[in-house]
């Protein structure tokens, strides 16, 4: 099966709607990001202390917030997880100062959350925020009482089969009734009768627990970004090197695009920039490059073969024949990130979305942005050239002209 | 190149097998299996939960402890020597960056007996510098060089005890060690894969044990803070201290003025449990080394009918009276359950830290949250891997199958190194992993077509298949070292997950050059091969 046999689109010639397309995409995320005031930095990269909590049924949002800034003050964020995958999950957020503040909004978030859904005065234990340690604690006495002999292994075991059932989706932290324990092998009535009696089910399980203190947060936005331009440096120099510079300064450019746009789409639908999505950044950063260099490679191949043709066709034939391979490539590639993004879940949510906007962009980009920029460069440079000698011969067409300035790669 | 097919299909079944070992082991059933590969492809704290921390050592505390030692060794020695003073006391420095502005000021030392104290600093005490203030008052300052030593000594015995504390709660493979720039930064990093509790684990740590049994000078304690300042005329009295009592259920407010040098430190144990006194209420019972239960056993006899302060973590936990000497063992009651008095036994038999220590980040991942992720991670490549090769088989036929076989041979690489290296797969590692394919495609996709393009210029079949993947080589060459060398800053500057995402690209590039290339190009040779004549390639 072919798709493309033999294409000759001018690519090249459609380039204009491209770029402008490109630029209002470009000045679009960056306005937002400008009137949203500054990027929306995931709590890895701000200070403070983050709770992401799953509830049984509909967060009860209001009353969180009202128990919450009692205790920790008027700067606790309560928002509900915006993702399909995420069901019933809220995000709690205290943005603080100091190291002694964020620990102490981190632990008054978890007892407040106990004290006011849970009954922590019965002298009962949590399910559903509970350790394993602490619930063989609880339960080993009840239970020789209850008649249940069970061995120190047995216990154990029994333990780990109720936490890891727990666990697993679709209860993902949070059991609604202890009946539903039944079906946890080893379990019968006179043990769910002592689970009953010595412990309770909040309506809520505590997912994930993040605190930043404002020194880690600022290293590692700077450590991040510094790493990232050294990386594209160190791919400039490389491609200047196998190339020309300007490819190398053409491949870098369309990086900066893709990232950019992809960074403003994050700003306009409003999505945090988190650890993950950075690490999505440099993998889009390396798509696209490598996309650009298979274009750049034809490219140069074909500047040897089809000396007398000028830059633009050579140009435009490189992308034609490799058209087949990009679009193989790109459709491939953009598949797993798709099925990542549908059933990636919550974690990976923004990781895909990043992946997903990247690719389509990071393909494009090799076309339309880093192609162009070569060709300008080598038409500004050869318009100064033919302008230099004022009374030498007018240049015959294009052919020639060109040949001087381009070095062809090993 | 064709004529030594033998020895390349050789080279490919023995690295399949070594991968293979690599990821599974020899297993001997199926749970054997699961474990292995539990074992070998270790998974990050954001994927199977678990507790990534960083703290820092409050080394002023070190510090200040280390000049409370020299204080009460000075007056000792200008007692001996018959020096007066009038007062001896030291800064009090709050940070990190402050600790080495410690100070201890000796006011009113006679004008005679100058040469004296002078001689005994110098003789005594060669971690201080002496500077006269006037010709009565001196400073001290510590070396800088001491200074460096103890504050480092001071990170290493954090580290030290901060390990024996976590396992002696049993969690599997724990790390503690130290992190960020060594000797400005005091810091530690802590990680805990799968804790289920985190918040228990953070208060064992952070709980300095800094356990301390003072001298209580007023008895009858006090309603707050302004009401002892108050009482005192706003100023305390010389080398004591106001701590509050420990917050524990309807007990109201309450401070004791202590003395400033405790009785008996946390470091003064040697072994502690929790057991059940009178009324059944929880305790944790200590016993002391014998050098301070001799001095322990002294200060009792001389001190019967005072009160006793246990104060842990600056925070009053009891308060007793003395009823007799009390030699090598002692309770310190009114502990409010089984958890906190084993706790407490737990953290004082594993050591005081001699500093406190704040935490500056946590990730605490639950245990369902990574369950989730797994589940969802492992949907979701399987879903990827599953359309890209229908589509690869569709798209290229028969040839496709080598892109397939490559494909999936890529992956399995990459597993193994990750297994050898003893690496970890994070988030960002999975990110790694998709370029990786990406890339694995596209080296595939690349020679494939380079092939219908020569079959297509009139290439017999083995030439197209020599000339697409001798042009296609330089191609994949340039984009693999391009990203290679990204990989490698992104290694040397970035930190942690970005680590992690270069780790696992560059393992996958090099696996890739390997299938892409290497084993493609046998298995196209080996169906080229032999006495087929090959008509028409499907491709």
């Amino acid at each position: 099966m072919e798709i493309f046999k033999k294409t000759n689109f001018d690519f090249l010639g459609m380039k204009w709607p491209f770029i402008v397309a490109s630029l209002v995409l470009s000045v679009a995320g960056l306005s937002s990001i400008a009137l949203k005031g500054g990027l929306r930095y995931g709590i890895d990269f701000k200070q403070g202390t983050q709770m992401t909590v799953k509830w049984d049924g509909v967060p009860p949002e209001d009353k969180i917030r009202t128990a919450l800034s009692r205790k920790i003050g008027s700067e606790v964020s309560v928002q509900p997880f915006t993702d399909v995958a995420a069901k019933n999950e809220v995000v709690i957020g205290s943005e603080r100062m100091s190291e002694q503040q964020t620990n102490v909004a981190r632990k008054a978030m978890q007892d407040t959350l106990e004290a006011t859904f849970g009954q922590p005065q019965s002298g009962k234990l949590d399910f559903n925020n509970t350790g394993a340690n602490e619930l063989t604690d609880h339960l080993t006495v009840p239970l020789q009482q209850a008649g249940q002999q069970l061995s120190d292994q047995q216990l154990h075991q029994l333990v780990a089969d109720l936490l890891s059932y727990r666990n697993t989706p679709p209860r993902s932290g949070l059991v609604h009734s202890f009946d539903d324990l039944a079906s946890v092998p080893g379990v019968n009535s006179a043990i769910i009768n002592v689970l009953k009696s010595q412990c309770y089910l909040a309506p809520f399980a505590i997912l994930q627990v993040q605190m930043v203190g404002p020194k880690v947060g600022a290293e590692l936005r700077t450590k991040a970004l510094l790493a990232t331009l050294y990386a594209l440096g160190g791919m400039l120099v490389y491609i200047a090197f196998r190339f020309e510079w300007i490819y190398g300064v053409a491949a870098v450019v369309a990086c900066f695009h893709d990232t950019i746009i992809t960074i403003g789409l994050f700003s306009i639908f409003g999505k945090e920039i988190t650890l993950t999505v950075i690490a999505a950044l440099l993998t889009l950063v390396g798509y696209s490059m490598n996309d650009t260099i298979v274009i750049f490679d034809r490219i140069r191949e074909n500047l040897k073969l089809l000396r007398r043709e000028p830059l633009e066709s050579v140009i435009n034939k490189s992308v034609n024949q490799t058209l087949s391979r990009t679009v193989m490539t790109s459709g491939l590639t953009f598949l797993t990130v798709i099925a990542l993004f549908l059933f990636g879940g919550a974690v990976l949510h923004g990781f895909s979305f990043a992946l997903v906007v990247g690719i389509i962009i990071g393909t494009y980009s090799s076309v339309f942005v880093a192609s162009p920029i070569v060709l300008f460069w080598h038409n500004y440079t050869d318009s100064r050239k033919r302008m230099a000698p004022v009374a030498a011969p007018a240049p015959k067409p294009l052919p020639t002209a060109r040949k001087s300035s381009t070095k062809v790669g090993k | 190149m064709r004529k030594n097919l033998t020895g390349r299909t050789v080279v490919i079944i023995l690295t399949i097998l070594v991968c293979i070992f690599g990821i599974i082991g020899f297993p001997k059933s199926k749970a054997d299996l699961m474990d292995n590969l539990r074992r070998h492809i270790r998974l990050g704290l954001d994927l199977k939960g678990g507790s990534h921390l960083v703290l820092q050592v409050q080394v002023q505390d070190a510090v200040k402890t280390e000049a409370d030692q020299a204080i009460e060794r000075i007056k000792d020695e200008m007692r001996k020597q018959n020096v007066d003073y009038a007062a001896i006391d030291r800064n009090d420095p709050t940070t990190v960056e402050d600790a080495d502005k410690i100070e201890i000021t000796v006011k009113g030392v006679p004008l005679a007996k100058t040469s004296a104290f002078r001689s005994l600093v110098t003789e005594r005490f060669a971690a201080w510098t002496l500077t006269p203030v006037n010709t009565t008052d001196y400073r001290l300052n510590m070396r800088p060089s001491e200074l460096v030593t103890l504050k480092r000594d001071t990170v290493e015995r954090s580290i030290q005890t901060i390990s024996n504390r976590i396992n002696q709660l049993g969690l599997t493979e724990p790390t503690v060690q130290q992190y960020g720039q060594s000797g400005t930064d005091y810091e530690i990093l802590v990680e805990l894969p799968g804790v289920d509790d985190p918040a228990r684990v953070r208060d064992i740590m952070q709980t300095t044990a800094q356990l301390e049994i003072d001298d209580v000078k007023d008895p009858a304690g006090y309603p707050s803070r302004e009401a002892a300042l108050a009482q005192k005329g706003g100023v305390l009295p010389l080398n004591t201290k106001l701590v509050q009592m420990a917050p524990r259920g309807d007990r109201g407010e309450g401070w004791y003025l202590v003395s400033k040098t405790p009785v008996v430190r946390g470091t003064d144990m040697r072994n502690a449990r929790a057991s059940q006194g009178e009324m059944r209420a929880w305790e944790t019972d200590f016993t002391l080394s014998p050098d301070a239960g001799k001095r322990f056993g002294r200060y009792t006899e001389q001190n019967i009918g005072n009160k006793l302060a246990v104060v842990e973590d600056k925070q009053v936990v009891s308060v007793a009276t003395i009823e007799s000497r009390i030699e090598d063992s002692g309770r310190i009651t009114n502990i409010g359950s089984e958890q906190e008095a084993s706790d407490l036994a737990l953290v004082l038999r594993a050591g005081a830290l001699p500093a406190s220590i704040v935490f500056l980040s946590e990730d605490s991942v639950g245990p369902s949250l990574g369950a989730d992720s797994i589940h969802a991670g492992i949907v979701a490549g399987l879903a990827g891997l599953a359309a890209v090769i229908v589509v690869m088989l569709v798209y290229y036929k028969r040839s496709g199958v080598n892109a397939v076989l490559a494909l999936l041979l890529n992956t399995v690489i990459l597993m193994a190194a990750l297994s050898y290296f003893k690496a970890v797969l994070t988030l960002p590692g999975i990110a790694g992993v998709i370029l990786t394919i990406g890339m694995a495609v596209d080296s595939n996709v690349l020679i494939f077509e380079r092939i219908r393009e020569e079959l297509r210029a009139g290439k017999a079949i083995v030439s197209a298949v020599d000339a697409g993947f001798s042009k296609a080589w330089w191609t994949i060459v340039d984009t693999h070292v391009t990203t290679v060398v990204s990989c490698a800053f992104l290694f040397i500057f970035g930190e942690g997950p970005v680590r992690g995402f270069a780790v696992t690209l560059t393992i996958g590039l090099l696996a890739n050059v390997f299938t892409a290339v290497f084993v493609s190009k046998a298995i196209f040779d080996y169906e080229l091969s032999g006495g087929r004549q090959l008509r028409e390639l499907s491709i």
